[in-house]
Parts: structure tokens; sequence; C-alpha cells
């Protein structure tokens, strides 16, 4: 059993990284009041972003990686800034604007693929490696299971989350944040620039949702096809089952990441395959699970008061 | 509602289209392809071999037009009744493999065995809508949120359910249905040149006739639309909100499973691409917004759609122009009818100030 958590708990890892970022991206607009179902079409286009500039321009060095990586996350900001502007400063409905950003992505994406390069699918010559951790890995118990065969950008999707949990909770930026995302009328009363921390949210998680693709870009798929198998939608499912909390949606993303494992190891892994479950029960799982923690949430009623209503200054 | 102000409303979704296609244009034309060549392709793509006889393609428009007609108007109702249902490809996927199962697993009667395809279609896309509905009424959780996990239930677990039921050649793909429970028709299928325009087609307008008929007709109807537009105010009069919900959930997943029974038992024979939603489920949602949620309009916008699909896939063979150009003109085109309220201030104005100015309008 040991030898078996060690074997999947890299793997684990490694899944749960551009969940996490992109569940974390949702999280920051969510708590400035505006909900951001385009965040799979923003995993899209940073994964075509990365992949396309990394495919073009790497040269053996990986700077050249990384720095795609960050503009994965400029690109996903810059289409995010569609979505801000049609639903805090035109007041349009929010569930349309994001669909609109989920279907405009992956058609948007093939089309510039088969224009520049005459295929669909843009493959990188590398994505990032893995590496066990100096000192940290040896470590007993702890060292085999979270620091030996890590990915950087893990550790990059870890840190996220500090850092996010810092902002949100421990900072003036935080409170306003939150304050826009329960009370917007309360927020604007108390001098705050409502529109602008809304917009600060929404390209928040722009630029998290375009890093989250370009995470899963160079540590798993290495290649961009016009989708990300339903991880944004399973990053949304992350954030609400992590009730909003940022360490909330850590564990949420890390159970997430497990089952997604599980499930794509499933016809491979001895000890899977004497369980003999199916690979769908590992995929919907977390799904159903998501469901059944709304219905338990709902007494008390979880997530961002005023999340989806878009906020108009002449209202009381 | 003032003659100007529907004038207003009418005209939005024309200025959305005009909107998509600039943008489409724009972007051929900076990306050095020839638009006007390819947007010419695009609108012939519909009707080309027309006037030899051939109605082929036209055929495939009415065919890709069926599932979107069902699909838009199911989202269509919800919204009327002041929900959202985003979980229209789950409902159509979960109908499907009901119907697909029906179709493969009883041998009857085509006088039975089709009837009962379609039943069981129906039966199973409400069975899907049903989760959403009780969980809006009961708990009042948000519609959005559990339409999307339905989706994804629907995904993985249809395609379980296809593999132990009625499994395939692959895991994407299922058995068969039997030649009796099938939507195609040889009459239909000869009349337009081997396309496999079916009784499908038949189905979605009788089911726009129907919800027309509902929705404006009758009592249950307005009761559905008070409750969407003003809870409180409907459970005040003596309405019982919650039922409304729940009721026009089941109705607007039995239409969307309706789309699985025409797609999975018309357009294919079985159920096919077990990895993915099926994305009529979300082309719906431009249907339903660009016909105003009323169920003429589903059908103007269902027959736009399902002819720019054609026209899309022409244009890529004839310019070399990617058919996903077709789908950044949908999604551009929803993007602004999210706008709608505002487009039609504009055109409010802008209708004003003509008339001031003394401007015919």
């Amino acid at each position: 059993m040991w030898d078996f958590i060690t074997t999947m708990m890299p793997f684990a890892l490694a899944a749960t990284a551009p969940m996490l970022v992109v569940a974390l991206g949702g999280l920051f607009s969510e708590r400035s009041g505006i909900i951001n179902i385009g965040l799979e079409g923003l995993m899209v286009i940073g994964a075509f972003t990365t992949s396309f500039f990394v495919s073009q321009a790497f040269a053996g060095n990986m700077s050249t990686v990384w720095l795609g990586i960050l503009l994965g996350g400029v690109a996903g900001c810059l289409v995010s800034l569609l979505h801000a502007y049609a639903s805090i400063s035109l007041k349009a409905n929010q569930v349309i604007s994001g669909t609109a950003i989920n279907l405009l992505a992956p058609a948007l994406t093939l089309f510039l693929a088969q224009t520049f390069t005459g295929g669909q699918n843009v493959r990188i010559p590398t994505g990032v490696p893995r590496y066990d951790i100096p000192y940290l890995s040896k470590i007993p118990i702890l060292g085999p299971l979270f620091f030996t065969r890590v990915f950087t950008t893990t550790l990059i999707a870890f840190a996220i989350v500090a850092i996010t949990w810092y902002l949100v909770f421990k900072t003036a930026f935080g409170l306003r944040l939150r304050a826009c995302g329960e009370h917007p009328q309360a927020a604007d009363s108390m001098g705050i620039n409502v529109y602008r921390m809304r917009y600060i949210g929404v390209l928040a998680s722009g630029f998290l949702s375009g890093l989250g693709g370009a995470i899963l870009l160079v540590t798993a798929s290495l290649e961009a096809n016009g989708e990300v198998a339903g991880l944004g939608f399973l990053a949304l499912a992350a954030l609400i089952f992590g009730k909003w909390n940022p360490v909330g949606v850590m564990f949420a993303s890390f159970f997430f990441g497990f089952m997604r494992t599980l499930g794509s190891l499933a016809t491979i892994n001895p000890t899977l395959l004497q369980w003999n479950l199916p690979v769908e029960l590992y995929n919907a799982l977390p799904y159903l699970m998501t469901l059944i923690a709304l219905m338990l949430f709902s007494r008390n009623a979880s997530g961002p008061r005023a999340a989806g209503e878009a906020y108009d200054k002449g209202k009381r | 509602m003032k003659d100007k102000d529907l004038f207003a409303r009418r005209l939005s979704p024309f200025v959305s289209i005009f909107f998509g296609f600039l943008i489409g244009f724009l972007l051929l034309l900076i990306l050095g392809y020839n638009p006007l060549a390819g947007f010419a392709f695009l609108f012939e793509g519909g009707i080309i071999g027309m006037p030899a006889g051939d109605l082929r393609q036209f055929g495939n428009v009415l065919l890709s037009m069926t599932p979107l007609v069902l699909t838009g108007l199911s989202i269509a109702f919800a919204f009327k009744t002041g929900l959202f249902n985003i979980g229209v490809a789950g409902q159509m996927l979960f109908g499907g493999f009901l119907a697909v199962a029906v179709g493969n697993r009883m041998d009857l009667p085509r006088a039975l065995h089709l009837p009962l395809l379609l039943l069981a279609s129906m039966a199973g896309g409400a069975l899907w809508a049903a989760v959403p509905g009780i969980l809006k009424a009961t708990f009042r959780i948000n519609e959005v949120v559990t339409g999307i996990m339905m989706n994804y239930i629907a995904l993985w677990g249809v395609r379980w359910f296809s593999g132990r039921f009625i499994p395939g050649s692959d895991v994407m793909t299922s058995a068969p249905i039997r030649e009796t429970a099938t939507l195609r028709a040889l009459w239909l299928t000869n009349l337009f040149t081997r396309s496999n325009v079916n009784y499908g087609l038949f189905a979605a307008f009788a089911a726009c006739l129907l919800v027309w008929f509902i929705l404006e007709k009758t009592t249950f109807g307005y009761e559905l639309k008070a409750v969407g537009f003003n809870q409180h105010a409907a459970d005040y009069a003596g309405m019982k909100a919650t039922r409304s919900i729940l009721y026009s959930m089941l109705i607007a997943g039995a239409l969307a499973g309706l789309a699985g029974a025409t797609h999975y038992a018309g357009f294919s024979d079985r159920l096919t691409g077990l990895g993915w939603l099926p994305s009529q489920g979300f082309d719906g949602i431009a249907v339903a917004l660009l016909g105003l949620n009323s169920p003429l309009g589903v059908l103007l916008a269902a027959f736009f759609l399902g002819y720019m699909n054609i026209g899309g896939a022409y244009m890529q063979i004839m310019a070399r122009i990617p058919a996903e150009l077709v789908s950044i003109i949908v999604s551009t085109i929803i993007y602004f009818a999210a706008l709608s309220q505002l487009i039609e201030g504009w055109l409010k104005k802008w209708s004003n100030k003509n008339k001031r100015d003394g401007g015919a309008l």
C-alpha cells in the first residue's frame, strides 16, 4: 500500500497543480462578485499561447519555456478583459459572457493553429523536468510523498495558495475584494471603487487560468489541441467544494487531482487493476461529491452573496 | 411594450449577427485570407446544387438544425421561466443513451418502437434535469453550477452505461439501434439526395408549436412565466413557485432529451463521441439568445446556425479557411447577445434621435 501511495503521489500532485491555480483564479473573481464560467476557455487560451510561443522560439534554452508559461498567463489575462468589460462595465449576464469565452477559445486557437502551423495540434519540443528537491526529499515519509520527482510548477502552484490566502484574508486589499463580493453597495458607501476591485478580480482569474493552462501543457499534455478536457469546470467544482477558501480549494483540488490520477492509471497500475473499478467512476466522482457538498452547505449558504449580480451604482 | 421598444428588441439579434460577421471578416482580412471569397462560399454552401435538383446540402442544413431547434427551445423555455439551463448537453446525452438503449435492446414493430424510443429520450432528459430542478426548488442552489456538474456526470456515466449495456466497437461508440427504431425515412433520404434528414425535424417543429401553446395559451404556462418574472410576487399571488421551477426544468430536460434522440437515432444510428459533451448543448444557448426565447425565433435561429455549420464545412473545402471560423462568429454573436440590453438601449436612442430630426423610420 505504501509503495502504491508513493508511486501515485508525484502524479497526483502534478495533476493537482493546474487545477489548483485555475481554481484560485476563480476564487479572486467570485470573491469580487463576478462569476467566471469561462475558466475552461481561458485555460485553452493559455495553453495555446504557451505552446505556440515555445514551439516557435525554443532553441534549447529552458528560459524560453518559462517565458512561454508567463505569456500564457498574460494571454489569459487579456482575453478575460472581454468578460470583465461585459460583466462589470456593461452589466451583461455573467454566465452568457463566460459561455461565449468558452466557445470562442477552442475555435480561435484551432483557427490560429491551422493558419500558422497547418495542423490543429501544436506540440512543444520539451516540457519542464521533474526533479528531487535536495535535502527535503531525504526526510522520511514526507520526502517520498511530497518532495520526490516534483515539477517546479507544482511548487509555484502551492506558493500561489499561500499568496492568495495572505492577500485575501490578511490585507486591506483582500477585505475590500471580499466586501465587493458580499455587499457592493456597502463597499461603495465606504469609498471602495467596486468596479475597479471587480476588474482586478476578473483579470486575476484570467491570468491564473492562462497560467494553469500553461502548466497543464508543460507538465502533462505537451501539445495544445483546443481543449483541456473539462479541467476548467473541474476547477470550478474545486472552488465550490473548497468553499471559496484558498486552503479548502487546495485540499479539494488535491482530492480531485488524485481521483483523476486514479482514473488515468486505472488500466495500467497493478494495484488499481486489482480493485477493478471503472475508469468512469474515478472521473465522475469529483462532480458527484461537489453536488452532495452543495446540498450539505446550502443550509449555511456559502459563497460570496453578491456573486453573479451586476453592480449598478444608481441602484439601492 | 411600446412599438418602439419591440422594434429595438427584435432588431438587436441582427446587430449581434452583424458584429459576429464583422469580427469574422476582420479576422480573415488580418490573417491574409480572402474574406469576400470565404464569405461567398460560406453563404453558398447550404444551397449549392439546389438548382440542379440536388438537395443534399440543403438537407444537411435541415439535419444540422434539428437538434439545435430542440436544445435552443429547451434553453429558451427555461429562460422564460427564469432558469438558465446550462445542463442541456448532459440531458441530451442521457436522453440519447436511453433512446439508443431502447432502440438496440428491444425488438418491437416500428409503430411501437419509434414512439417508445422518443418517449425514452424525453424521460432520460427530464430525469437528468430533475436534479438541478429539485436542488433549485428545495435548497435554492444555483442551477448553473448543478447543471455543469450534471453535464460531466452524464459524460462519464453514459460512457460507462454504454460500455456495460450496449457496448460498441470501442469506448467512444455504442452498438447501433435496430431498423425499426430509426428516425430516418427512406422517402426523406431520397427527397434530399442521400442526406439523413429525418422525422426528428418534424418532432422539432411539433415541439415548437407545443411550447408556444403552453406558454401563451395555458394557465400553467402563465404561472411558469409569472414565477420567472418575480418568484415572490407569484408566490404571493398563490402560485406554487417551487413546483413551477421543477416542472419547467422537467419540460426543458425532456426537450433536450428529444434532441439526443434526433442526434443519435437520426443523424447517426448509435451513440458517438463518448469522450466529449455534444456541442449542440452549448450552441443551443446561441439559438435561444438569437431567437429571443420565442419558439418561432428559435426555429429561425436554429436554421441560421445549421446553415452556417454546413456553409462553414463547404468553405473549408473550397477556400481552405478553417471551419472554426463559424464557431468564432457564433461565439462573438453570443458575446454581443449578452449585451443585448445595451444594444436595445442604443437602438432606442437612435430611433428617438431619428424621429426628432424628422428622419423617416
